[in-house]
């Protein structure tokens, strides 16, 4: 069937003769050792270094990359004075070379035409491709107004497309980090403490005596430096407690594990602050300076002893009452880790909600070994004119739903981009950059509509991504090691100041984000937001204003300032939180103003059917979304995903190890690609899990394609968070086919 | 001078940092090795344990890969590090074969490579590549012979074990367990 914007694969059109590539891949020492045992001497070349932060994913450790004299990127590595990586990145970021010189790069701008009645790309250059942009933008500007543009973003390219858009006009900038991801867990703890955990989170765990993980797995999510502080942790005897139905490498390096059922995790906490407050073992002192509401808690939890959470969560009334003793023990020395990824249940704030308080209960934040209080150091905005006031904001589109969103929520984004009810769709069209909305955003049928009925749909990316392949221009960008981005200033234990600038130049037609913005900018008429030839203009006046400049930058890399106020609460003082009366609130009353519990409640929720398993997915430490499944150095660690499934199950259905098999869930869909069958004991029987990031179906990825199952095409049932729209991704199921559907329904 | 590493077990993840880091610094082909990721899980659900380790050559004492070489490529250097001279390796194999460790490859380049320790860092004072880019600190690299080294200090003060001690090569890797 032909659609108004048909899916055109990028790699039937023969692209890449444009230029030639700087080519780390062809690494032309050989090896430094070589044959120095023959007295051919040992010197390694020298390389040249340049600074830069890395991109794979959010925690942007500062490194160095190491130039050839080919002009390939040969490695990179940390920067020492980095509190974010301490000189050693994770393995994404040593891989990062493998983005660079990923053949399958997009290298010149893409526009979609009609050819012989059928749709394709052509290859355009940057200004037929950016007045186009630039053309539609107007024209939907003066017909609906600037608000019906919407912008998706991840990452540093996310910053100069959010400059474009504000001045151009348009509240309505959403990340799916918020909504697909951490928002949950921002809200709640926003609703308890008056402020996020923030990222990098401000946990403690260098100095922590007990460390709780319940739906963190630190070692296989390697958000450097809380892997680098976990390890510190265990060296110095830390107690550390995971909660999780799959035995995670935290777990395994874990004094306790609470092998929990999936989807009980609020009645674990809900039954630790029973014991922490009816064994009188919480932190009376702190709780008393510092919290409003803990009668109502203490009435709220009575009945939520270990015994009435034991048949929820199968977890023994004895191992609950342990936990509950170690971090009492430890307190105020003690992190129930936030965690990060909360989209689970569309109950999330609430569960968020149950880890701020027991965090509040044992008196963590403001205390060493606990969350600390961050600080950074604020660059201000490059002078450009004031933004215009859209009409209307992004709540809009909310459509009196989810309240306490405080950012665009994507999937409400999505929806008002579909018409309905007879009425014009209230988002004409998008500019996504940085995020494969294939992957990351569930609830698919609801996508394709959307995108069907765009009246624009711009992909910024510098992969050929599932999601360019329904763009009606696609820009090219150049990785991070090609280009300038923002000073990164995030606040954290240490106030730093990291740079990032190109060690080689753009390759083939790419761009940096912060051109394509300006040249948009400039074509729309608001060439006053981008009063600069270079970046670097920007960035040497950024960097003046708080005592540096580029050129001290590109020698060190990063720079620690020293600190202003303390990171703990100083003994003697009284801290006032965030929050509107000061106190962290055990009782919520701004989350019973909005109509919603005011203290967490457990609700139990969806639970497989016979013959079918809960779908849990989650990370490999050698892998970033779904980015990084096409990186040549990081496909060879880990080239698909496969199913865990435990033995006993297998043998069930007579599974052998390393066989494929198809997923099909609860809704009858199918997954794209069979997926290898894993025998481990390190999972329940009544769950799967696989990563996520796999499964890409779009050919262009050359290494990618077809390999393992994307976890989001099994994701059809999205539980929403009434609170601020979070799509709960945890309540699918799936069951096993040994067959090739497509080849049963050819039959 | 015996130069070795430990690697501690309680903390490694298992996040193939070091394989990666050994590639780029090494200019090991995609597709080849010179360390890896070994998982062993031990139990049934939910009594069960597991252990990561980061292995590669062991560098052993009693190397059978020297002794079985024809032509003198596979050699001690100093330290006790074995290595293999590129340009007299002939290809034949041997070493492969004789590697309990299964430590060894065959280069697309025609040669039998392995690790080297990072014999080109360490002779600059670094470390090796991969110990000197592990987020979780495990590994550490430094010579027996230094009573003050780091690695003589925490061998003397953790319990650990070697690989396939049975087979007399007599491995300079130990695992902290
Ligand atoms: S944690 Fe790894 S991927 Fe993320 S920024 Fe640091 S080095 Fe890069
Ligand atoms: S880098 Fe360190 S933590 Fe990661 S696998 Fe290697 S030894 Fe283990
Ligand atoms: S010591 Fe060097 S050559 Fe050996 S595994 Fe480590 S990085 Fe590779």
């Amino acid at each position: 069937m032909k659609t108004r914007r048909d899916f055109i694969k990028i790699s039937a059109l023969g692209l890449g003769a444009t230029a030639a590539a700087g080519g780390a891949a062809k690494w032309v020492f050989g090896d430094p050792v070589g044959d120095l045992m023959a007295g051919a001497g040992d010197e390694s070349p020298e390389l040249k270094t340049f600074p830069t932060y890395c991109e794979v994913c959010f925690w942007k450790c500062a490194g160095w990359a190491y130039v050839n004299e080919q002009g390939g990127i040969q490695k990179i590595t940390g920067n020492l004075d980095d509190p974010q990586c301490n000189g050693r990145l994770c393995p994404r970021g040593t891989g990062g070379v493998g983005m660079f010189s990923d053949p399958d790069r997009l290298k010149t701008p893409l526009m979609r035409v009609i050819k012989n009645g059928e749709q394709t790309y052509r290859e355009a250059t940057w200004d037929e491709a950016l007045n186009f942009i630039a053309g539609k933008m107007k024209e939907i500007k003066a017909k609906t107004g600037p608000e019906s543009m919407a912008l998706f973003f991840h990452g540093s390219s996310g910053n100069h497309f959010s400059h474009l858009m504000k001045a151009y006009g348009t509240p309505n900038l959403a990340a799916p980090s918020f909504a697909q991801c951490r928002g949950p867990r921002d809200v709640g703890f926003e609703a308890t403490f008056g402020e996020s955990v923030s990222s990098p989170e401000v946990t403690d765990i260098r100095d922590t005596k007990c460390l709780v993980l319940i739906g963190s797995h630190i070692g296989e999510n390697m958000h450097n430096g809380q892997v680098q502080e976990m390890s510190e942790a265990i060296d110095n005897g830390a107690v550390i407690i995971t909660v999780d139905p799959r035995l995670s490498t935290a777990a395994s390096k874990s004094k306790f594990w609470l092998p929990i059922k999936p989807s009980t995790d609020l009645a674990l906490l809900l039954s630790w602050i029973h014991v922490l407050i009816y064994e009188n073992i919480y932190n009376e002192d702190y709780v008393s300076k510092y919290a409003e509401g803990f009668e109502q808690l203490k009435e709220h939890v009575r009945n939520f002893t270990p015994e009435w959470a034991y048949p929820i969560t199968t977890l023994k009334p004895h191992e609950i009452r342990a936990t509950a003793r170690e971090m009492a023990a430890a307190a105020p020395a003690v992190i129930i880790h936030p965690g990060r990824h909360a989209a689970w249940y569309g109950d999330d704030v609430q569960r968020t909600r149950a880890i701020a308080i027991l965090n509040a209960l044992l008196g963590s934040w403001g205390n060493r070994g606990g969350l600390f209080f961050k600080e950074g150091i604020k660059i201000p905005e490059f002078p450009h004119p004031e933004y215009p006031q859209p009409a209307w904001s992004y709540h809009e589109l909310n459509n009196g739903r989810f309240p306490l969103a405080n950012e665009a929520v994507t999937n409400s984004v999505i929806e008002s981009s579909i018409p309905a009810d007879g009425k014009e769709a209230k988002i004409k069209g998008w500019i996504v950059t940085g995020t494969n909305l294939i992957a990351s955003v569930p609830l698919k049928e609801q996508l394709n509509k959307a995108m069907q009925s765009l009246e624009l749909l711009v992909v910024v990316d510098t992969m050929p991504m599932e999601i360019t392949g329904y763009a009606d221009v696609v820009l090219p960008e150049c990785t991070y090691l090609e280009r300038y981005d923002d000073i990164r200033a995030t606040a954290h234990r240490e106030p730093t100041l990291a740079l990032r600038m190109p060690a080689v130049e753009p390759q083939y037609q790419t761009k940096p984000a912060w051109w394509i913005a300006k040249e948009l900018g400039v074509r729309l008429g608001l060439g006053d937001y981008f009063n600069y030839k270079d970046y670097t203009e920007v960035l040497d006046w950024q960097l003046k204003q708080v005592g540096s400049s580029l050129d001290e930058m590109k020698r060190i890399g990063v720079k620690k300032t020293t600190r202003n106020t303390s990171p703990y609460i100083e003994p003697g003082t009284l801290h006032s939180f965030k929050t509107a009366s000061g106190k962290i609130q055990l009782y919520s009353h701004e989350l019973a103003a909005a109509g919603f519990d005011a203290m967490p409640v457990y609700t139990p929720h969806p639970e497989p059917q016979e013959g079918y398993y809960r779908l849990i997915y989650g990370r490999a430490p050698m892998h970033t979304f779904s980015r990084t499944a096409n990186n040549r150095n990081l496909v060879a660690l880990m080239p698909e995903n496969a199913l865990w499934i435990n033995p006993q199950v297998a043998a069930l259905w007579g599974f052998k190890k390393g066989q494929y098999i198809w997923l099909k869930n609860q809704d009858g869909v199918v997954s794209k690609f069979p997926i290898k069958v894993r025998l481990t004991e390190r999972i329940r029987w009544d769950s799967v899990y696989i990563v996520h990031g796999f499964g890409h179906h779009h050919k262009p990825l050359t290494f990618a394609y077809g390999r393992g199952v994307n976890d989001t095409e099994l994701i059809t049932n999205v539980m929403l968070d009434p609170v601020m729209g979070g799509t709960g991704m945890r309540g699918n199921f799936v069951t096993f086919l040994t067959k090739d559907p497509g080849k049963e329904a050819e039959a | 001078m015996r130069y070795a590493m430990a690697i501690d077990t309680k903390k490694c993840v298992g996040c193939s940092d070091c394989v990666v880091a050994c590639q780029t610094e090494n200019n090991v082909p995609i597709g080849y090795c010179r360390d890896w990721i070994s998982e062993t899980v031990d139990g049934t659900y939910p009594n069960v344990s597991i252990e990561l380790r980061s292995e590669r050559c062991n560098h052993c004492d009693n190397a059978p890969c020297v002794r079985c070489c024809p032509t003198g490529a596979s050699h001690f250097e100093d330290g006790g590090i074995v290595l293999v001279t590129h340009h007299k390796c002939i290809g034949c194999g041997a070493c492969i074969q004789s590697c309990p460790y299964e430590a060894r490859y065959s280069h697309p380049d025609g040669y039998v490579d392995k690790c080297t320790f990072c014999i080109h860092r360490v002779r600059k004072g670094e470390d090796p590549a991969c110990v000197s880019v592990c987020p979780t600190n495990c590994m550490y690299f430094g010579d027996l012979d230094d009573p003050n080294s780091e690695i003589v200090n925490v061998l003397k003060n953790r319990k650990f074990k070697t690989l396939a001690p049975e087979a007399g090569t007599s491995p300079q890797i130990f695992y902290l367990v």
